[in-house]
Parts: C-alpha cells; sequence; structure tokens
C-alpha cells in the first residue's frame, strides 16, 4: 500500500499552487479551459440542458399515450409538420422514445454525470492539482459538446431523426425505406455518437491514469473515497466496452453507406430483393449489448459513489461494511460484462446462451443487495442530516431496491418470455438506472454545488424537489409494472388498435399525470440551480463537515486546487463520530476527522 | 373512473404543496438560520415525511395491487404457461417481502435516527458476520431461484421431436403476419425472399415439392392439446412474435429461421366463456360503450363492441405501423381445426391457378392489386391518414 504512496510524492511536493497567477482571458478560463472544475461545470451544464430536452421529450409522448391522437396545440407548437393539426404522427413518436433514451442515457446519465463528478471530484479527492492531461480533458468536453450538436441537430433533418429505438437494432435502422428516419437522421445519430465514444474514451482513459498516478501521500487505494473507487471502476469498464459500441457503429455505417452486409441478410423490402446477404441482426444485438448493458452500470456506479458518499457525510456515520462496497463494484463491474445476453433470451439465440446468461445475470443481484443492505445499516444509529442531498441518496436506495427486485423476473429466461419488451421492463430499468441515476446526479449537485459555484443552493427549493419528484417518480413508475405485466408492449404509438387493452387506459392517464407533475417540479431544480450560482448565500470552505480533501480545498477557484503543499492523508475518509475509548470524539468537539488530519495520540487507526 | 383518479392524483398533489409549503413557512420564520444547510427542524421535519412516504409507498403498493392485478393476464393458455406463471407468482411474493423489509427499514432508520443536537452516531464501520449473512442468504435464494427457472426454461425451449408437432410457419413483414401451414406431409417447402414474386408473396420455392400442399393464410389456427412449432422468418426488418396469452414469444429475424414451440390448452370458446374474460371484455365494452357516446355526440363513427379472441403481436419495434401488427389467433377442437383447414387452398393450387392467366400485362396487373392488398392488411395506411 505505502509502495503506491511513494510514486506520488514527486508530484506531491512540487507546490506549484502558489506561483501561478498568469492572466486568464474570458476565453480560456470559461471556454476552452483546461481546469478539471471548470470542465466538470461544463459537462454539468451541457448535461442538464440536454436533459431538459429529453424529459420534454417523454413528456411529449406520455401525453400521446394517454390521449391518444388527440390534439394538442404544445404538439403542433414544438413538432410542427410532425404533428398536423396538434395531433402527434406515429414517426414522431417513435423519433421522440428513441432520442428520449439516446439522450437519457448517453447525454444525461453518462456524460452529465461521471463526466461532471469524475472531473470535479477525482483531483479533489485524492489530492491532485488536476487530472493528468488537462489538455485531453478539454478535447474530451469539446467533442461531448459537438456530439450534442450533432444529435440535436438531428432533430431538424427533413425525413425525421434516428427512430429505431435507442437500440438501433439493424435492419430497421440500416434501410431509410424500412422508416424514414433511418436515413439522414441515422446518420446524424450514428456519427454522434462515434464523436460520443471518442469523448468518453478520453475522459475514462484521463480518470484511470489520474486515479493511479497523482494521489497525494498517504492516500492508499484503501483511504480512497467510494466516490473514487466508483469512477475509476467506472471509466475501466468504459474503455472496455465502449469500443465496441464504436465498432458496432462502424459496421453499420459500412452496411448503411458502402453496401457491406455485416447485419443484413435476406431482405424484401418496397417491392424489391435487396443484395445484402448473410449478415445477422442478431450480432449486433450481441456487439450493441456488449455495451449496452455495462453501460447501465457505467451510469449507476457513479451515483452509487456519490450516495455512499453523501450518506456517510449527513449520517455523521463511516459507510459500513468499506471494503465490502469496493469489493461489490469490482463484482459488479466483472459481472456486468457477462451478462449481456439477457437482453436476447428471445431474440433467436441458442437457448443455452440463455441459460448461462440467466445464471450470471442473477449473480449480480448479490452484490446489489450488498450495496443496498450495507446502505440501510449505515442510516442505523446515525445521528441524519437531512440535507437535500441527503434525501436524494436515500430516495436513490429506495428506487435502486424497487427497480432492482424486479430484474429477478427480467434476468430469469423463463419469466423474461412474457414480459420482454412491455412496459415491465419500462418500469425496471427506469426506476433502477434511470431515477435512481438522475437522484445520484441530484444528489451529487447539491452536495458539490459550494465545492462548484462556491455558493449554497436553497434547501427548503431543494426540499420541495426531493418530495413532489420521490411522490411522482413512484407514481409514474409503478403502476408501470402492472400495465406490463398485462402484455402491453414497449414503443407502440397507440394502445387503441387492440380493444383488448380499453381498459389500461386509466392507468395510462394516471401515470401521464405523474410525469407531467414531476417534470414541472425539475423547473424548482432549475430555478434553484441557476439562481443559486449567481445569488446563492456564500458558501464556507466545509459546510457539511466532511472528512473529504475536497472540503480542505479554499472555495474560491485556484489553478493548481490548494495554495501551498497538497495535503498529505492520515487514515481513510470515514471518520465520522470515532470515539477514543473514554467515548470522547477523537478531535473534542467535533465529530468527524478529516483525511489530513494526522492519528492523535491515543487513537487507533481501525484497519477497515 | 379516469376522472376520479385524476382527482385523486391531483388531491395527492395538492396535498403535498401544501405540506411543502408548509415547510417552508416553517422555516423561513427563523431568520437567524441561513446557512441554507439542515438544522434540526429539518431534520424532523424530514424524517417525519419519511415516514409518511414509506406509508405512501405500502398504500400505492397495495392499492396498484388490489386495483390493477386485475389486469395480468389470465389462466395459461399453454401447457408450459402455467409452470412459467407459478415461478412468476413465486418471484412476486419474493419480491415484494424483500421490498416491504427493506423500504420499512431504509425509511424507518431514516426517520427513528434523523438528526439531533448533541446526539452521537454510533462508529459502526463493518461486521463480518453480518455481512456474512446478507450474502450468504441472497446466494441460496438466488441459487432456489435460477435452477427452477432453469429447469423451466429448457423445458419450454426444448422441442421434442417425437411428439410429432404440427410445424407452422410465422412470416412476418412490416406491418402484418401470415401463417404458413406445413400441410399433409408437414413438412415446409424451401422458402427465400429471392423467390418473392406475384403471387408467391412469401418467396416458396415452386420447384420444393414439399411446398405444394402448404397452406398460407392471415389468420392462425390451431387445434387444442396438439403441440405446435413455430418457424419464424422475416422478410424486412426484426420483429418479435408475441402470444402473451400463451405465454411465448420469439424474436423474428430477417436472414434466419427463429422457432418456439408450444401446445394451447384453452380454445378461444373456452376463454371467451371464463369467468376472467366475460368480466374483462364486460369492462372493455362498458368503456367502448362510454366512448362511442361521445364519438357520436361529436358526429364520428362509434366502436364495434368488442369480443375476445387470442391474438398475436408484434413486439420489436419495425416501423411507423408497428402498433397495429397483429393477427387473429383460434384456438379450436381437432375436427373443427381439420374442417377448416381443409377449406383452404393449397399454395399448389394457387400457383397453378396463376399458370391459367396467359398475358404477361395479366401478371404485373396482379402485382400491383396485391400490393395494395398487402397495404391494405397492414391496416396502416388508411389509418394514418
Amino acid at each position: 500500500m505505502s509502495a503506491v504512496g511513494h510514486a506520488t510524492v514527486a508530484h506531491a511536493h512540487d507546490d506549484h499552487g502558489h506561483d501561478h497567477h498568469h492572466e486568464q482571458t474570458f476565453i480560456t478560463k470559461y471556454i476552452f479551459s483546461t481546469d478539471h472544475k471548470m470542465i466538470a461545470k461544463q459537462y454539468l451544464i451541457t448535461g442538464l440542458l440536454m436533459g431538459i430536452v429529453g424529459i420534454a421529450m417523454s413528456v411529449l409522448f406520455r401525453m400521446q399515450l394517454a390521449w391518444p391522437e388527440q390534439s394538442f396545440w404544445i404538439f403542433e407548437a414544438l413538432l410542427g409538420k410532425w404533428a398536423p393539426g396538434g395531433v402527434m404522427t406515429p414517426e414522431i413518436y417513435l423519433a421522440l422514445v428513441t432520442i428520449h433514451g439516446t439522450i437519457m442515457v448517453f447525454f444525461v446519465l453518462t456524460a452529465g454525470l461521471s463526466g461532471t463528478f469524475s472531473n470535479l471530484l477525482i483531483p479533489l479527492q485524492i489530492g491532485a492539482r488536476d487530472m493528468a492531461s488537462g489538455f485531453l480533458n478539454m478535447v474530451s468536453y469539446w467533442l461531448f459538446f459537438i456530439s450534442s450538436i450533432v444529435m440535436l441537430s438531428s432533430l431538424f433533418v427533413e425525413a425525421g431523426p434516428a427512430s429505431a429505438g435507442w437500440t438501433i437494432y439493424p435492419p430497421l435502422s440500416a434501410l431509410p425505406q424500412a422508416i424514414g428516419g433511418s436515413g439522414m437522421g441515422m446518420t446524424l445519430w450514428l456519427s454522434s455518437m462515434a464523436i460520443f465514444i471518442a469523448s468518453s474514451l478520453m475522459g475514462s482513459l484521463n480518470y484511470i491514469v489520474t486515479v493511479i498516478n497523482l494521489r497525494t501521500v498517504g492516500m492508499s487505494m484503501t483511504r480512497l473515497p467510494l466516490t473514487i473507487w466508483a469512477f475509476f471502476v467506472t471509466a475501466i469498464i468504459g474503455v472496455v466496452s465502449f469500443p465496441v459500441l464504436l465498432s458496432a457503429a462502424l459496421l453499420l455505417i459500412m452496411d448503411r453507406s458502402f453496401g457491406t452486409s455485416f447485419f443484413l441478410s435476406d431482405i424484401f423490402i418496397q417491392g424489391e430483393v435487396l443484395s445484402h446477404q448473410g449478415g445477422s441482426p442478431v450480432l449486433f444485438e450481441h456487439l450493441f449489448w456488449f455495451l449496452g448493458h455495462p453501460e447501465v452500470y457505467i451510469v449507476i456506479l457513479p451515483a452509487m459513489g456519490l450516495v455512499s458518499e453523501i450518506m456517510a457525510t449527513n449520517s455523521r456515520k463511516p459507510i459500513f461494511g468499506y471494503r465490502a462496497m469496493i469489493a461489490s463494484i469490482l463484482a459488479i463491474a466483472f459481472l456486468s460484462t457477462i451478462v449481456w445476453g439477457h437482453h436476447m433470451f428471445i431474440s433467436g439465440m441458442n437457448p443455452f446462451l440463455g441459460s448461462v446468461f440467466t445464471f450470471t445475470t442473477l449473480l449480480i443481484a448479490i452484490p446489489s443487495a450488498v450495496k443496498a443492505f450495507n446502505w440501510i445499516t449505515t442510516l442505523w444509529k446515525g445521528n441524519l442530516q437531512m440535507n437535500p442531498a441527503m434525501l436524494f441518496s436515500i430516495g436513490f436506495v429506495s428506487t435502486f431496491i424497487t427497480g432492482g427486485l424486479t430484474g429477478i423476473i427480467l434476468g430469469d429466461s423463463t419469466l423474461d418470455i412474457n414480459v420482454h419488451d412491455t412496459y415491465f421492463v419500462i418500469a425496471h430499468f427506469h426506476l433502477v438506472m434511470g431515477i435512481s441515476a438522475l437522484y445520484g446526479l441530484l444528489a451529487g449537485v447539491y452536495h458539490w454545488f459550494p465545492k462548484m459555484f462556491g455558493r449554497m443552493m436553497n434547501k427548503n427549493l431543494g426540499f420541495v424537489h426531493f418530495w413532489v419528484t420521490a411522490i411522482g417518480a413512484y407514481g409514474v413508475f409503478f403502476p408501470m409494472h402492472f400495465i406490463g405485466m398485462a402484455g402491453l408492449p414497449r414503443r407502440y404509438y397507440t394502445n387503441t388498435a387492440f380493444p383488448y387493452f380499453d381498459d389500461l387506459q386509466d392507468v395510462n392517464v394516471v401515470i401521464t399525470v405523474f410525469a407531467i407533475i414531476t417534470a414541472a417540479v425539475q423547473l424548482v431544480f432549475l430555478y434553484n440551480f441557476f439562481s443559486s450560482i449567481f445569488f446563492g448565500k456564500k458558501a464556507t470552505m466545509n459546510p457539511w463537515n466532511a472528512t473529504t480533501l475536497e472540503w480542505t480545498a479554499p472555495v474560491e477557484h485556484i489553478h493548481g486546487n490548494w495554495y501551498g503543499e497538497i495535503p498529505s492523508v492520515y487514515r481513510w475518509p470515514y471518520d465520522y463520530s470515532k470515539t477514543n475509548e473514554n467515548g470522547e470524539y477523537v478531535i473534542a468537539g467535533q465529530d468527524f476527522v478529516p483525511q489530513n488530519v494526522p492519528l492523535q495520540e491515543g487513537e487507533e487507526e481501525l484497519n477497515h | 373512473m379516469t376522472v376520479f383518479l385524476v382527482i385523486i392524483v391531483i388531491a395527492l398533489f395538492a396535498v403535498t404543496v401544501w405540506q411543502m409549503s408548509k415547510i417552508f413557512e416553517l422555516s423561513r420564520g427563523n431568520h437567524t438560520d441561513s446557512t441554507q444547510v439542515a438544522n434540526e427542524r429539518d431534520n424532523k421535519i424530514n424524517g417525519y415525511l419519511m415516514l409518511m412516504f414509506v406509508i405512501f409507498l405500502y398504500v400505492i403498493s397495495i392499492y396498484c395491487f388490489w386495483h390493477y392485478s386485475k389486469f395480468y393476464l389470465p389462466e395459461a393458455a399453454s401447457a408450459h404457461g402455467s409452470e412459467v406463471d407459478t415461478l412468476m407468482f413465486i418471484s412476486i411474493a419474493l419480491i415484494m417481502f424483500v421490498q416491504v423489509l427493506t423500504q420499512g427499514l431504509l425509511h424507518w432508520f431514516a426517520y427513528k435516527y434523523r438528526g439531533e443536537k448533541g446526539k452521537k452516531a454510533l462508529f459502526f464501520a463493518d461486521n463480518d458476520k453480518l455481512e456474512f449473512i446478507w450474502t450468504i442468504i441472497p446466494v441460496i435464494v438466488l441459487a432456489g431461484l435460477i435452477i427452477y427457472g432453469l429447469f423451466t426454461w429448457s423445458d419450454i425451449m426444448n422441442i421434442n421431436e417425437e411428439d410429432d408437432p404440427l410445424v407452422i410457419e410465422i412470416y412476418a413483414y412490416q406491418f402484418a403476419w401470415r401463417a404458413r401451414y406445413s400441410g399433409e406431409d408437414n413438412t415446409l417447402g424451401k422458402a427465400n425472399v429471392r423467390f418473392i414474386q406475384g403471387v408467391n408473396q412469401l418467396g416458396v420455392d415452386e420447384s420444393d415439392s414439399y411446398g405444394n400442399d402448404d397452406i398460407i393464410i392471415n389468420e392462425l389456427h390451431l387445434p387444442v392439446g396438439r403441440p405446435v412449432v413455430f418457424k419464424f422468418r422475416s422478410q424486412d426488418v426484426l420483429h418479435s412474435a408475441y402470444f402473451p396469452h400463451f405465454r411465448a414469444q420469439m424474436n423474428v429475424v430477417p436472414g434466419m429461421i427463429t422457432q418456439f414451440g408450444f401446445t394451447p390448452t384453452i380454445t378461444s370458446e373456452e376463454m371467451r366463456n371464463s369467468e376472467y374474460m366475460v368480466e374483462k371484455v364486460g369492462r372493455i365494452n362498458g368503456i367502448r360503450k362510454d366512448k362511442s357516446k361521445e364519438l357520436m355526440a361529436a358526429g364520428e363513427v362509434p366502436l364495434d363492441s368488442y369480443e375476445f379472441e387470442y391474438y398475436l403481436l408484434c413486439n420489436k419495434i419495425c416501423g411507423q405501423g408497428h402498433y397495429n401488427m397483429q393477427m387473429k389467433i383460434v384456438v379450436e377442437s381437432e375436427a373443427d381445426y381439420n374442417a377448416w383447414l381443409k377449406e383452404q387452398q393449397t399454395f399448389g393450387e394457387t400457383m397453378a391457378a396463376q399458370v391459367e392467366v396467359p398475358s404477361v400485362d395479366m401478371i404485373s396487373n396482379e402485382k400491383d392489386t396485391l400490393e395494395e392488398e398487402l397495404n391494405e392488411e397492414g391496416n396502416t395506411e388508411t389509418e394514418l391518414e
């Protein structure tokens, strides 16, 4: 352990923080910044803006589902020619669900969540001046920005944006004859994702290198906060799996534009046989889900890390089972790469493979269960400080459990047969990786806002935001399980073609009403966020009385993070409410001991 | 009912907003504290709200199970279906047990241990015994579920050829289904999209003698109690053949043949007259009647009343008509089935009838009308305009 510490000595002593006073122009400070704190803010704000688009889309198609084929002025205003007379067309419905999925999964919950907090917290929490490569970091953000622009621009294409579902299974996504969105819209989708993957890889490599090489003196791997463990492992999964999506996208581009047949075979469409021969759409599914499944852990692991950290701080207790938490992150990461087939039980692949994937998939429930129990135990006998970040963290555990449990049904190939691609799946993954990851993101924003902007967010608005969101999220997704159990398929423009589903309509109305309320209350958050940047109460250095290193850095942002020397680390990050044998706090009158405080006299370093 | 539910939701929302505003007022009254860090009052209010929230969670669960469990699919109409349903029932019971317990603990702790000034949290960093217990319990429970699931899965997926299953091809295209019965030889003729021409819409190879007695039809009839194996073929994009009432589903993949087998056990007639279905159809027709009244008041055509039929639907996004890609399924007695089958024209007969038409123009005309027919069956052109 100390060997790792030595490697960082040289860097830790080059205290260059105080002698950097070169003037920065607006452009180098706010736009092409190489400072990790500024890049984190850029990621966050871009992610939030994309989130507004993604959530607004979901409100639109939820309205169509609740009141099918009815006219709304807002459809006409926002969708234009895609909603003649205010009635949404099937084409744009499919486009909306596709782009909603893409934006939320990649642009909000991958870049917005992991991009923001990895950038902000890795250097600050491990005690580094900046990322290993500030330039690469800047390029990573700007590629992300470009890919966002390309994705949004696809909304304005003549034949419509990509509409083959966010999973873009060919042949539907390969043939413009099959659906309008598979023309220019899909080309832009693929280009955008290719740029996004490049961005993600640059970011991930940077995170990995930084965590391995730039830890301050004493910051051994087992003294890392769980946030850093989560970001580190997330980055590794990203490096392992994103290239596979890139290759799938490249092969698809070749099938689309250069007449190859990787995924296409024996197709007769619009009165003619295509020349493609010998490809297999199932191959695409394998490649897609080889990324696609780890992707959901790329989304949820950072949220888990943030939640662990926030929960310990606000419970005034160490996180329960620190090593078990690390072990379960590693186990989840490993298993996440060998479970992709559970998306394909009925894809036509060999049923024996289905058995294997059922086995590995249900295994992943074990580390997940350990984590959930450990979070609950962390609350036990704590002294819970109900800050908005804490509320969202508790909400995270709640939705993660609710959503995770139904995974036991979906991960079982036998049961998957009848709920596959129904609303049951929608309810499951929205709770377990959508809502949970969003809660993680929001918790992180509330908690680290003082670190990012030097000001505090309004807590009362935070409480309103949390409680309405918490009720709304369950209101949307809990009833959704039941219409899924009724066999209602996803991605249906309207359910009126099947009179059998007529009695589910009321449930759809309830869901939509909850969705609109929940979406509306996010405006409270946006108001709070943007107004606090400028008018929030000035933050103190360590408002939450936390132990990790970022709270030893000054409130104002300086290049290099700390004036003078980088703090050294003497203990693990969770010395909350630690007492000596006589029952007194280690530091009298203070229920936390920051990581940079050396062991006190008579204090025992418990080996966690 | 809709109005009632909407009112409940709005009322709940109103209560929430009211509660929120109360919190607002309470904390605004305290001018000395403006740190934006939760104080004792915040801890207390939010602690109580946590307790209320878990009650809300229980109430919404009970409400959903009470009112929405009627939407569950009826008793499985296939031989393997009841096993799936049993496993589903066990899983749901287990899930709900864990759900109630863990959510209860989580929110109870959040309430019970809400922060107070001077309270000392317990420094409790780990406990091997506890962690071992909650690792091993999921291991055992999941092992049970995995084993049960895997046995059922291999039972379902391994098609027993010795039962002499009826071979039927399900053919998918944007946006409708066709069924091709294998005829007396119970063997499907070879087929490929490259043979599609004129009335040979499924691309059956005319030179393959097995294909002559094949019967192509757009309605699926199945004899009750006889194992059926479906061979799925797609003409254009991915589709998924979903038979919800039979607990069966398989993707339909262009360029390859996928398969799924099951034995229907309940005839359409029996299902229609089952208690469940009588109630459900009654409910649906009530809704349709109300809607029809509104439609007629607006001068539009009223809805037909609904009678239950099994259906096959597409469950993999396949284009703009995806939401209406369905085929009727009729499960009937062996005798009825045979009588029905006898009336149908075989592929050989269809093709022979074509040969009698001499002129080339006629064939191309034929193709046009066929395409029109295809479109109409897709039901999309008319609906979407």
